[in-house]
């Protein structure tokens, strides 16, 4: 059963077009994530969801109700805001209750519900508090107890981490995890963190331009992105992307890089020779040639930046400059030249004109 | 307390740090004195002879005391052929401001929510439209008004008045709230229509208790401009519907070519006893209300 459906959305500001054609169904359970650069429309997306825009065409189900037209409070639908939106002069208590207040919810299931929620989330201690009175990371945490509070069909995030600092959102993430593993809610989940959405989503839509790039696992649209965009945005460092042209080496086909530097090309894809195509290369798909039959480049270091638990090194292969992922111990030196093994079997190809991968 | 630490920027010792205090106190006594001056000539006449001041001029320390004149403007100065002081008018503008005030603040606050937190198409313009009414000359709607009071039977009234100044008044009011409101974020209304408050839910439980600070300027911007407003007052009523800011004209000139310039003073002194307890009293919160921003 899924409990989202969106069929072709669209949202239009005039003749701004914010949202084109979006396709998404989440089955229950699961956690959506939509990710991608800031006026995307991920989040115009989200807010049509729970009503709080009105969509220009198409269709949204919650469950298996259309609610193009049903008012967000109807919508069975719980939402947590990146600016918290928690009511400045009420207590904690009351920020929580206010809902259940407003819906005519009886005052000793307001205090049970208080209650669960209240242990769930750690945050007793702060009921008679005012929002004033709280750090982020437990302004965040009575955010998603209002939320929590009430049992929806859905949960909607809205970039909720992006006001923490480093350390407490890496913490907040976890939290977040758990918490939906114990709840099982289907949630959607926006942010413009490409590590978050990995990390949280059982399946990412990438979002770009009002448009919809790709909806898949996380695994599938790092592996296997669906055009030179996906790629890019996942993933930090980011892709390499290098200009290459096919020929024929000795009737194998090959991709050339310029400075006769080639390369042999990935699973013996069938390609005309003469193709200008780009070639994508994630950072941790360069390393060190120690032997083994990968085709190997040389590469001239240019920068090395050490973050500890890996290094970051730029290299310049021909004309090109690449970006690796690199051991600590086994990092090379500036300035030195290596000879540059490539897996070019878990590389993409994409042709430039579409960008879309082969 | 530590004493002084020492401080490096210093430049230079006591007697000229001294010096400079006592240049700025005295400029800040004389601006003060500039303006509390005619205050104190007001306070002091209303406690001198008429004789005294005939003889010495309106401007002089007072040689006799007497609070009679204060009672007689009150309660017993003939005004326009009554004598009964100018406590009649006193409690007019009472019956008139108070209401006023109270009922346009609160129209400007819903109309400054609804300007902010629910736009609408043409919301801008309606907006404009109101604001207009800020810059718009008191002379320019004489007309109109008479027009208005005379179709609705309220020529000559102080529920007029109280319905001239609740109009009027909304430019401002409807001006200050908006503004105001318009630094609440919206994340906070988005969040309660999930919740499942709707219009006015929304209005009392999370607006109106962030209002406060907005709320006492915009009241004590109506209430002293509602009772200090002179010529509404003077055109659309008379005699025993005066409020007291005309009751003030016709008291100076009330019929013996003799000015009781005590009684006079006296009489503005009452007038406007009320403005200036509630700038002593609020004019703190006023300031404060005027420069701060929304909560986060």
């Amino acid at each position: 059963m899924s409990s989202l459906t969106i069929s072709n959305l669209s949202k239009r500001y005039g003749a701004v077009e914010v949202l084109d054609g979006i396709d998404l169904a989440a089955e229950a359970g699961e956690f959506i994530v939509l990710v991608g650069p800031s006026g995307c429309g991920k989040s115009t997306l989200l807010a049509l969801i729970a009503g709080l825009e009105t969509i220009t065409s198409g269709e949204i189900r919650i469950g298996e109700r259309v609610v193009n037209n049903v008012p967000p409070k109807d919508r069975d639908i719980a939402m947590v805001f990146q600016s918290y939106a928690l009511y400045p002069t009420m207590t904690v208590r009351q920020n929580i209750t206010f809902g259940m207040e407003s819906r005519g919810v009886p005052k000793a299931e307001q205090n049970e519900a208080v209650a669960r929620v209240a242990s769930l989330l750690q945050i007793e201690p702060l009921l008679k508090r005012k929002p004033s009175q709280l750090s982020g990371g437990q302004r965040q945490r009575v955010a998603m107890g209002r939320a929590l509070v009430r049992d929806p069909l859905l949960f909607l995030f809205d970039e909720p981490l992006s006001n923490l600092d480093a350390k407490l959102r890496v913490e907040m993430r976890t939290e977040i995890k758990k918490l939906y593993r114990t709840l099982g809610k289907t949630t959607v989940y926006v942010t413009h963190d490409q590590i978050e959405a990995m990390t949280l989503a059982t399946r990412i839509a990438v979002m770009y331009q009002g448009r919809l790039q790709q909806f898949d696992r996380p695994k599938v649209i790092y592996e296997k992105p669906a055009n030179m965009f996906v790629a890019g945005f996942m993933g930090s460092p980011s892709m390499n992307f290098l200009d290459v042209e096919t020929f024929a080496d000795n009737g194998r086909a090959s991709l050339a890089l310029g400075n006769e530097l080639m390369l042999p090309v990935p699973d013996a894809a069938d390609l005309t020779p003469g193709r200008k195509l780009v070639l994508g290369l994630r950072p941790e798909h360069l390393a060190h040639a120690n032997g083994d039959d990968l085709p190997s480049l040389p590469a001239r270091v240019e920068v090395v930046e050490p973050t500890g638990a890996e290094t970051i090194v730029i290299l310049k292969l021909g004309d090109h400059e690449v970006t690796a992922r690199f051991d600590p111990d086994g990092a090379p030196a500036e300035g030195e030249i290596i000879d540059l093994a490539v897996a070019i079997n878990k590389a993409c190809l994409f042709d430039p004109e579409t960008g879309l991968r082969l | 307390m530590a004493d002084a630490a020492y401080d490096p920027h210093a430049t230079s010792g006591g007697a000229r740090r001294l010096s400079a205090k006592v240049i700025v106190y005295g400029f800040l006594l004389l601006f003060a004195a500039y303006y509390v001056l005619p205050l104190l000539v007001i306070l002091m006449n209303s406690f001198r002879d008429l004789e005294e001041i005939s003889k010495l001029g309106l401007i002089g320390l007072p040689r006799s005391f007497s609070l009679e004149h204060w009672a007689s403007a009150w309660s017993s100065f003939c005004v326009g052929g009554t004598c009964k002081g100018i406590s009649p008018n006193f409690y007019n503008s009472l019956y008139m401001t108070v209401p006023a005030t109270i009922v346009s603040t609160l129209l400007g606050a819903i109309n400054g929510y609804i300007l902010s937190k629910w736009r609408f198409p043409g919301a801008g313009f309606i907006f404009a439209a109101v604001t207009i009414g800020v810059f718009l000359p008191g002379q320019m709607v004489l007309l109109p008004w008479a027009f208005v009071l005379g179709k609705l039977g309220l020529t000559n009234t102080l529920e007029g008045l109280m319905l001239v100044h609740t109009i009027q008044g909304l430019s401002f009011t409807t001006l200050f709230c908006r503004n105001y409101y318009v630094s609440i974020p919206d994340d906070l209304i988005k969040a309660a229509r999930i919740d499942g408050a709707g219009f006015w839910r929304i209005f009392f439980r999370i607006i109106l208790p962030l209002s406060p600070p907005i709320l006492i300027v915009t009241v004590i911007w109506q209430f002293t401009g509602i009772w200090n407003e002179f010529l509404f007052g003077v055109v659309f009523s008379s005699g025993s519907q005066q409020p007291i800011t005309a009751a003030l004209i016709a008291l100076s000139s009330a019929g013996t070519s003799v000015h009781q310039y005590n009684v006079e003073a006296a009489a503005v002194l009452i007038a406007a006893l009320p403005t200036l307890l509630i700038y002593f009293f609020g004019g703190r919160w006023f300031v404060r209300g005027l420069t701060q921003g929304a909560i986060k």
